[in-house]
């Protein structure tokens, strides 16, 4: 088995390649951190977890929740 | 020998031409401007949201000036200081830029609306349409005060970044507008003083070529008189305190006195010292106002300390 010479093109286009390649990364990554915070809105993420936990109630039941 | 060695340069557009699309320093003056008014404003936003929503303000503003490069292509081609731009240059295809500029003007605007809030992105939007539309596509080539409406798209990102914490317009993010809006004439016209070959070539109407000099050296004067008091009312506004209305008070007396002698000296008088005056005013325009949005900074830190502002 043998690996062909890259064309003379990727060569060329490495840059760019490897740039845009970069931006996209840095783009997920941006809007992962994006959802978190819009998610949480600073509170920690809680939801249903088959156990009760008093803070996710409203008050009137023995919770916290307004 | 191998592929890479037959093609020494090819010519093929790098990374870095397509980032030159954008105008890289003009998007440091937007996204500092952009942050003071996002830092000033009574409202916090989370830094990750703040952090983004620069981000994204800086993006439609790069993208604008891709658009810019794009119509202007063939003035770019003329003048010596612009000669060297991606697309006269033959590195970046007018149309690769028209496509580039267009896309992320797109993304920004949304992008920016998802992130803070749709005043925030409509006010990017317009900027766009008004920077490359209003200002380059229509009046830059058709009448001389294209400096005071190519100055409205420059002022924007300021209120932009005041809409992406309070999701509004206030008098104070309208002053820091016309903050930007009143010295971007008197600064870019001590440029063209001294750059006059270049517009002159390229036809662009320039004041010093349609008015004559002695006439650019009045308005120069008459603007910087002009944003001095828009200047101390931001100073005496919730941005404002003491130390904002000081430096303030120190910035434009500089600025007049400077005003003041581009317009006092004659023609010869400049040529004879090669515009030292207007060279100098230019470089302090430039100290002017980075040093005015770094006080309403300063002024909103203080204020953490319980140092600064009127109250």
């Amino acid at each position: 088995m043998s690996f062909r010479p890259d064309h003379e093109l990727h060569q060329r286009r490495l840059s760019r390649n490897v740039g845009l390649g970069v931006t996209l990364v840095a783009f997920v990554v941006l809007v992962f951190a994006l959802t978190v915070v819009k998610v949480t809105r600073g509170d920690p993420m809680q939801a249903f977890d088959h156990t009760v936990r008093p803070e996710l109630l409203p008050a009137q039941t023995g919770g916290t929740q307004p | 020998m191998s592929d890479v060695q037959a093609y020494p340069d090819s010519g093929e557009a790098q990374f870095g031409d397509y980032v030159a699309l954008l105008k890289p320093r003009v998007m440091s003056l937007v996204v500092f401007t952009a942050l003071v008014g996002l830092l000033v404003a009574p409202v916090g936003v989370h830094p990750v949201v703040g952090f983004a929503a620069i981000l994204f303000i800086a993006l439609g503003a790069g993208a604008s000036g891709a658009l810019n490069m794009w119509w202007d292509a063939d003035i770019d081609a003329v003048m010596k200081r612009t000669q060297s731009r991606p697309v006269p240059a033959g590195k970046v295809q007018a149309g690769e830029a028209l496509g580039l500029g267009l896309a992320l003007s797109g993304i920004a605007v949304v992008m920016l609306a998802l992130t803070a809030n749709l005043v925030a992105a409509g006010l990017l939007a317009f900027t766009i349409f008004f920077y490359a539309v209003v200002y380059s596509m229509w009046l830059k080539r058709l009448t001389p005060q294209n400096i005071v409406i190519g100055g409205a798209a420059g002022a924007f990102p300021p209120m932009i970044g005041w809409a992406v914490a309070t999701g509004g317009v206030s008098l104070e993010s309208a002053l820091m507008f016309g903050l930007i809006f009143m010295w971007t004439p008197p600064h870019f016209w001590a440029l063209a003083l001294f750059m006059k070959e270049d517009y002159h070539k390229a036809g662009v109407p320039m004041l010093t070529v349609t008015h004559g000099r002695a006439e650019t050296r009045r308005q120069i004067l008459i603007y910087t008189v002009l944003l001095a008091p828009v200047s101390v009312w931001a100073a005496l506004t919730s941005i404002g305190g003491p130390f904002t209305l000081a430096t303030a008070l120190v910035l434009n007396a500089i600025f007049l006195k400077g005003a003041y002698d581009i317009w006092k000296r004659p023609e010869a008088q400049a040529e004879g010292d090669k515009y030292a005056v207007e060279k100098r005013v230019f470089k302090f325009s430039l100290a002017y106002l980075f040093l005015h949005f770094a006080a309403f900074l300063v002024e909103a830190l203080l204020k953490v300390y319980g140092l600064g502002g009127w109250a």
